[in-house]
């Protein structure tokens, strides 16, 4: 293919054109971390890249950070060109999954650490580091050693070391993994917080769909070292392109289009009838039989707080998922239940 | 069933080692002290029990014919030179064996143990022999000045045998494994994710080395440090051997009075003042190396 890209007027943010990484296996193979990924990321966005793990969000966040090298494409940040860029010269900090403090220095240490790197004396560095510290809210914490803090504090400690320099681009490599999941959701507003503050770009990989809904203000997602669907997560949630993007965020239940019944033909007039639909479990509601689309018999049943959630499977073997507000009367196991959906809600999968 | 804690346990269990310790450290190491107090016996065979510091007078003070005494520098100077050499062999020990240390610990592991391996071969070899191989690399007719004057670098050959320079190399040769593995020890735990943490916080290589992989494997140069210089100061095979006569060193005299001297009480003394020094100048490098490590001064800097 004929390089163009140097022709094409600069584009703000980062912009990845055309990816590709391998790595060797043992056994000898090769296996493509990065297929052929490109995406444009604009300024001060908060990125979300979701993917199960070895779909190659982390090669390309470690690749933008300059700790791996592409075997083809091209990283550009503001126009310029990154991947041939050293990493200790690129303006692009990393919040990484083990946090990687230093623990033989305090935390005061590790986040004056980038600012010494560039040229700051310790002393110099002095109130940006007190400023990195009321932001993340340790304080008091300054003269600790990382080990003496609990999980979530060395969380904030590498945020506060990544943000200190004022990077262009922040990555964050599944930073909140190793937290419990009210720790998390914290966190979660925390992070939208010193986004806002800082209105630095944040590139954030991640495996967990909730997290980017919540997170991001555009999500990537990732399979076989390929981007599968790139849009908000409202475009991602509630019109999904395939099968797995609609299975990995979320919950949905695969439908065969002929056994529904009831359904207005037009909606599906061009539609084969051997097409299968989508539909999340929220939207799923029990009937009267005669408004039903579906009838079945209730095989699982369960209590989750808020909400139940149901499975409901069909006479040919299809189960459909049902989630109900905890409360409203719903059938018990083994009964018969009736179910529709707002015909609306419903995606058309191709398999 | 009892909580155990560190320390809860009978002390019954540490009374086998702590007899045999007393039987032959401790008590050979109160003979010893004690000899060093009492008088040589008739023809220097010995001693008679007749209390007396002469033996520790002698180490700075002479006995002239007529009873006076002057000072004597003699034998601080071998002292004095002894440790200048203890001192230039734990230098050459760190500045070699640091790096290839850093270097081992960063292979693949199948690397790092066969290289771990060879730097145990060494021991295999009875230390003599290895001193006697040195002497045969050494001396006029040996390796090194063969080669040169083959090649026509020189004309007459090198004396590179029987001088400090000898023994400097003997010693360095000798002790450098125990710098190699504590800190071969130390840098293998090192988690080489903490050094992309740095690279991508815009540390170069010599920072890095200095701020991150230097302090983290201090414990292991400590340890090094230690193992190689305590030996090496009382060590008297490689003065011997390679440093010939010109090169003494303290292990050299305490041999020679128990040997050709036969000065008991005096080689006594020596010991005792070897061992006193040597624990002197242990705990001085402690309390420095962990004043530094309080003040957050990095490794190199107490290098």
């Amino acid at each position: 293919m004929v390089n163009v890209l140097n022709d094409r007027p600069a584009r703000a943010g980062l912009v990845v054109d055309n990816a590709a990484k391998a790595f060797r296996t043992p056994e000898g193979g090769a296996v493509k971390a990065l297929d052929g990924v490109s995406i444009d990321i604009a300024p001060g966005e908060f990125f979300v890249m979701l993917g199960p793990s070895g779909c190659g969000k982390t090669t390309l966040l470690r690749s933008i950070a300059g700790l791996e090298n592409l075997d083809a494409g091209t990283i550009h940040l503001d126009g310029e060109r990154l991947d041939t860029v050293a990493p200790f010269a690129r303006r692009v900090n990393t919040v990484f999954q083990s946090y990687a403090l230093f623990p033989h220095m305090t935390v005061s240490e590790n986040i004056s650490f980038g600012l010494e790197m560039a040229g700051a004396s310790r002393r110099s560095a002095a109130p940006r580091v007190s400023e990195m510290l009321a932001l993340v809210h340790l304080e008091e914490m300054g003269s600790r050693k990382p080990h003496q803090l609990s999980g979530g504090q060395q969380q904030r400690v590498a945020l506060a070391r990544a943000l200190a320099t004022q990077p262009s681009v922040l990555l964050l490599d599944e930073p909140l993994a190793a937290l419990d999941l009210k720790l998390r959701r914290g966190m979660q507003s925390e992070l939208k917080r010193l986004q806002a503050a800082t209105g630095i770009t944040f590139v954030f990989v991640t495996h967990d769909q909730e997290e980017a809904l919540a997170l991001g203000d555009r999500i990537a997602v990732f399979n076989d070292g390929k981007i599968v669907q790139c849009g908000t997560p409202e475009d991602i949630y509630e019109r999904p392109n395939g099968r797995f993007v609609a299975d990995f965020i979320g919950e949905a239940s695969f439908l065969n289009v002929s056994m529904i019944a009831n359904l207005p033909d037009e909606l599906f007039v061009n539609a084969n009838r051997g097409a299968h639909v989508a539909v999340r479990p929220e939207r799923v509601r029990f009937v009267a039989v005669s408004e039903s689309h579906l009838s079945g018999v209730v095989v699982e049943s369960q209590y989750a707080g808020p909400d139940v959630r149901l499975v409901v499977q069909l006479a040919d073997g299809q189960m459909v998922r049902v989630r109900t507000t905890a409360g409203v009367p719903t059938p018990t196991v083994g009964g018969r239940a009736d179910v529709a959906f707002s015909v609306g809600s419903l995606r058309k999968i191709e398999v | 069933m009892n909580n155990r804690r560190a320390g809860d346990s009978s002390p019954t269990f540490a009374w086998p080692a702590v007899t045999y310790l007393a039987a032959v450290v401790g008590g050979p190491l109160l003979l010893v002290a004690l000899y060093s107090l009492l008088t040589r016996g008739k023809f220097g065979v010995g001693v008679v029990w007749d209390p007396s510091i002469k033996a520790w007078k002698q180490l700075f003070l002479e006995e002239k014919l007529d009873g006076s005494t002057v000072f004597n520098s003699q034998y601080l100077e071998i002292i004095g030179k002894s440790f200048v050499l203890a001192a230039l062999t734990t230098i050459f020990s760190i500045a070699v064996g640091v790096p290839m240390a850093i270097w081992m610990s960063f292979r693949s592991a199948r690397w790092r143990q066969l290289l771990v391996f060879a730097v145990t071969i060494p021991f295999w070899t009875n230390t003599l022999v290895r001193t006697y191989a040195w002497m045969l690399i050494l001396n006029d007719n040996g390796l090194i000045n063969r080669g040169l004057l083959k090649a026509g670098v020189i004309e007459q050959p090198l004396r590179l045998l029987y001088n400090s320079g000898a023994t400097l190399i003997g010693l360095v040769y000798t002790f450098l494994p125990f710098m190699v593995l504590p800190v071969f020890a130390s840098a293998e735990k090192f988690d080489f994710r903490l050094a992309e943490a740095a690279y991508d916080l815009g540390a170069r290589r010599p920072q890095m080395l200095k701020r991150l992989i230097l302090p983290i494997i201090k414990p292991g140069i400590v340890a090094g440090v230690v193992l190689v210089f305590i030996p090496a100061l009382g060590s008297f095979l490689q003065p011997e051997l390679l440093g010939g006569g010109k090169s003494l060193m303290i292990g050299n005299l305490i041999q020679a009075q128990f040997g050709p001297s036969r000065n008991w009480p005096f080689g006594s003394a020596v010991a005792v003042a070897l061992m006193i020094i040597t624990l002197l100048a242990l705990m001085v490098f402690n309390a420095s190396s962990r004043k530094a490590a309080e003040t957050g001064q990095s490794a190199s800097g107490l290098l």
